[in-house]
């Protein structure tokens, strides 16, 4: 059995305002789950906080990733254990190439499972950037570039997207992947999560919109509202969102 | 009655030497008249002018009164000082792999000399400096301690014009370029003083790649390096120089380094700082001629209780000349850093272009860091520019990369190293960014 990622009745607060107000959700290896809402409606608190950003504060409930507990281990050991986050807003950090940064990402996994290992060769390392890279569609220059620096909106979730390639998770999640991109840059990173999809990938895409799920075909819909996930189903719903917006969610946790 | 108002900061105590050591000195090396005369003459200098203090701008932030002259300025007792004493990798060439010339001293004595014999063929002059004022001194002469650093610009000037116990000579006859890089390495095992003193000069058309490094054993008991380098790059010529200092805890440094450039010569100048429990190091750059070009690119990372006090200074002293600085730096623990930058241009010295910029990293809440951009600029054509900014270790990139995988220690070892690379890329030899970015991660890492 693969491993699942099993959110229970979990509150949290950014400066002492409650955001997720008991939210409960199960993402199994090989499932794809979307989770669409309103703006505000606690989305990508619940993404920062599964990542284990230190801005939030978990006010109660539990986490478990792959039978660990994951709200007792640090962004690393989350990491490493199989959970990735694709950031909404990727931000640069100067004078760290993509390259160096995918390279000591890839070695920390490597030392966690082999700690005498010397982590990844030059050669392989080469090999494995050139392939997912030609996958996304990306010159191979950006490996040289500093991270983010000076990235385009698309360049940037490409870049997510590659880190996820190089670094095969378990879980998922998709933080507005969609987000400031135009429609050709939309294709080209769906088609890349797309590749990767298959029974060893469990994935939340978090977003507000139907059309990247046009690419990326969700086996579960969830909307969250107010800090809670209001209501679940297939696919439909989320071509029901696109016809008839929130408002009837809005009147019927309200109502 | 008169009223004795109670000064607020004693002076700083000056060395303890007397001119009978500046005699002493001149007899054991059998110096020509006119060098021991030119020390003596230094030594009634350095005798009229005042330590200096809390009440000049360039010492005002910097206090050394901690410094014990009984200790640190003793002469240096070392009867046989041996090249077995350097840990190896320390010769290991930092800058290609054949070398021009390597010259060691160890306690300021040489202890090791080698150079290649298509130097001598081309008319190349590489040695140490007592050897060059006793086999050349028609070319030593007129230019020790006269065009760049003057005995009269300060007391540790012209404590070292008196004083210098050794140094390195390098001088390349014009249109000679000299391709393999020469190697320089000062080391001190025994705790003292030493003034070493560098002397560069490349002819016009003429091309050289000198790196001094300046390390010493851990030991102690304070030591005091009083220093001055001077580099004379010709019309046309071309040097890049790059000084590496890393002194044990106990070291102090003062020194005077600065080069001239003449017309359309062109300076690239490294400087790494990572040693010393305190340095006060004034760094200047003239650009005499039209069209002369100096880049200068620092780096420093102060940790403990590590002082490091740099004032650079670029004038424009020709029309159509540039220069371009950067210092990039960290203070970590309860270290302190201060930097302060000059960039002057003379009256109707139109077309200048220089910039200058100091950026800090303060990576803990007890260390202080000081950066002073200035401009005089007398000229009104010209573009010059000067930035000072001061940042500190954001948690936002390093939880980026810890959501990576990358443990928090590597994470934000990685941050600070990204903070030093824009500086690092400057620095053209691969081994000199590797061996600063060995010296980044230690401190970094902690010791």
């Amino acid at each position: 059995m693969g491993a699942a990622l099993e959110i229970r009745n979990l509150h949290v607060n950014v400066e002492d305002k409650p955001i997720l107000r008991g939210v409960d959700l199960i993402i199994r290896q090989g499932e794809v789950h979307a989770l669409m809402g309103p703006n505000g409606s606690g989305k990508s608190t619940l993404a920062n906080v599964l990542m284990g950003s230190p801005t939030y504060e978990v006010t109660a409930g539990q986490v478990i990733f792959d039978g660990q507990d994951l709200l007792e281990m640090e962004a690393d050991e989350r990491s490493r254990a199989g959970l990735f986050l694709a950031f909404q807003y990727p931000i640069s950090i100067p004078g760290v190439t993509l390259a160096n940064f995918l390279r000591l990402a890839i070695n920390a996994h490597i030392k966690a499972e082999k700690p005498d290992s010397k982590g990844i060769s030059v050669g392989d390392f080469r090999k494995l950037m050139k392939e997912k890279m030609d996958g996304l569609h990306m010159e191979h220059s950006f490996a040289g570039r500093y991270l983010n620096e000076g990235f385009s909106g698309g360049e940037k979730k490409r870049a997510e997207i590659l880190q996820m390639a190089v670094l095969e998770p378990k879980i998922a999640i998709l933080d507005e992947t969609d987000s400031g991109l135009d429609i050709d840059a939309l294709r080209v990173v769906s088609e890349g999560v797309v590749k990767l999809r298959g029974p060893n990938l469990g994935a939340l895409v978090i977003t507000h919109y139907q059309r990247i799920l046009n690419y990326i075909k969700p086996d579960y819909v969830h909307v969250m509202y107010q800090g809670q996930i209001v209501e679940s189903g297939g696919p439909d719903l989320a071509l029901q969102l696109e016809e008839a917006g929130y408002d009837w969610i809005r009147e019927k946790v309200e109502g | 009655m008169v009223a004795v108002r109670q000064r607020r900061t004693a002076a700083p105590e000056a060395p303890l030497y007397t001119r009978a050591d500046v005699e002493a000195l001149s007899a054991v090396h059998d110096e020509p008249r006119w060098l021991r005369e030119s020390r003596l003459t230094a030594w009634d200098l350095y005798l009229r002018l005042p330590m200096p203090g809390k009440n000049d701008e360039a010492w005002r932030r910097t206090d050394y009164r901690h410094i014990r002259w009984d200790e640190a300025g003793r002469q240096i007792e070392n009867a046989s000082p041996s090249i077995d004493v350097v840990p190896g990798a320390y010769l290991e060439p930092l800058i290609g792999d054949r070398q021009g010339g390597v010259l060691v001293f160890v306690d300021g004595k040489p202890v090791f000399y080698e150079v290649h014999p298509s130097l001598a063929e081309q008319g190349v002059v590489f040695t140490d400096l007592h050897t060059a004022v006793r086999d050349y001194e028609s070319l030593v002469r007129p230019r020790l301690m006269t065009q760049a650093v003057l005995p009269g610009e300060g007391k540790f000037a012209a404590l070292h014009a008196a004083l210098w116990t050794h140094g390195v000579f390098l001088y390349v006859p014009e249109n000679v370029v000299v391709e393999l890089p020469l190697h320089v390495v000062m080391y001190n095992t025994t705790p003292g003083a030493t003034l070493g003193h560098a002397l560069i000069a490349v002819g016009e058309n003429a091309q050289a790649t000198v790196l001094v490094d300046y390390r010493s054993a851990e030991f102690e008991d304070q030591s005091v390096f009083v220093g001055a380098t001077e580099l004379l790059v010709g019309n046309g010529g071309d040097l890049r120089y790059v000084s590496l200092q890393d002194w044990n805890r106990e070291t102090y440094e003062f020194s005077h380094q600065r080069a001239r450039i003449g017309s359309d010569g062109n300076l690239d100048w490294i400087l790494g700082n990572m040693g010393g429990e305190f340095i006060k190091q004034f760094i200047e750059v003239e650009l005499d001629g039209q069209g002369a070009h100096g880049r200068v690119s620092g780096m420093f990372f102060a940790d403990h209780e590590q002082m490091f006090d740099q004032d650079t200074q670029q004038d424009h002293n020709a029309p159509l000349t540039t220069s371009d600085l950067l210092f990039k730096g960290a203070a970590k623990d309860d270290a302190r850093t201060v930097w302060q930058g000059m960039i002057k241009s003379l009256p109707k010295m139109q077309k200048i272009d220089g910039f200058q910029a100091c950026r800090n990293l303060l990576l803990s809440d007890d260390a202080r860091m000081d950066a002073i951009p200035g401009l005089e600029i007398e000229a009104d054509d010209v573009r010059c520019t000067h930035a000072a900014t001061f940042g500190t270790l954001e948690e936002q990139p390093v939880f980026y990369l810890m959501s990576r995988g990358v443990p928090r220690p590597e994470a934000e070892l990685a941050v600070i190293n990204g903070f030093f690379e824009e500086l690092l890329d400057r620095i053209p030899f691969e081994r000199v960014q590797a061996r600063l970015r060995e010296s980044l991660e230690t401190k970094i890492v902690g010791r």
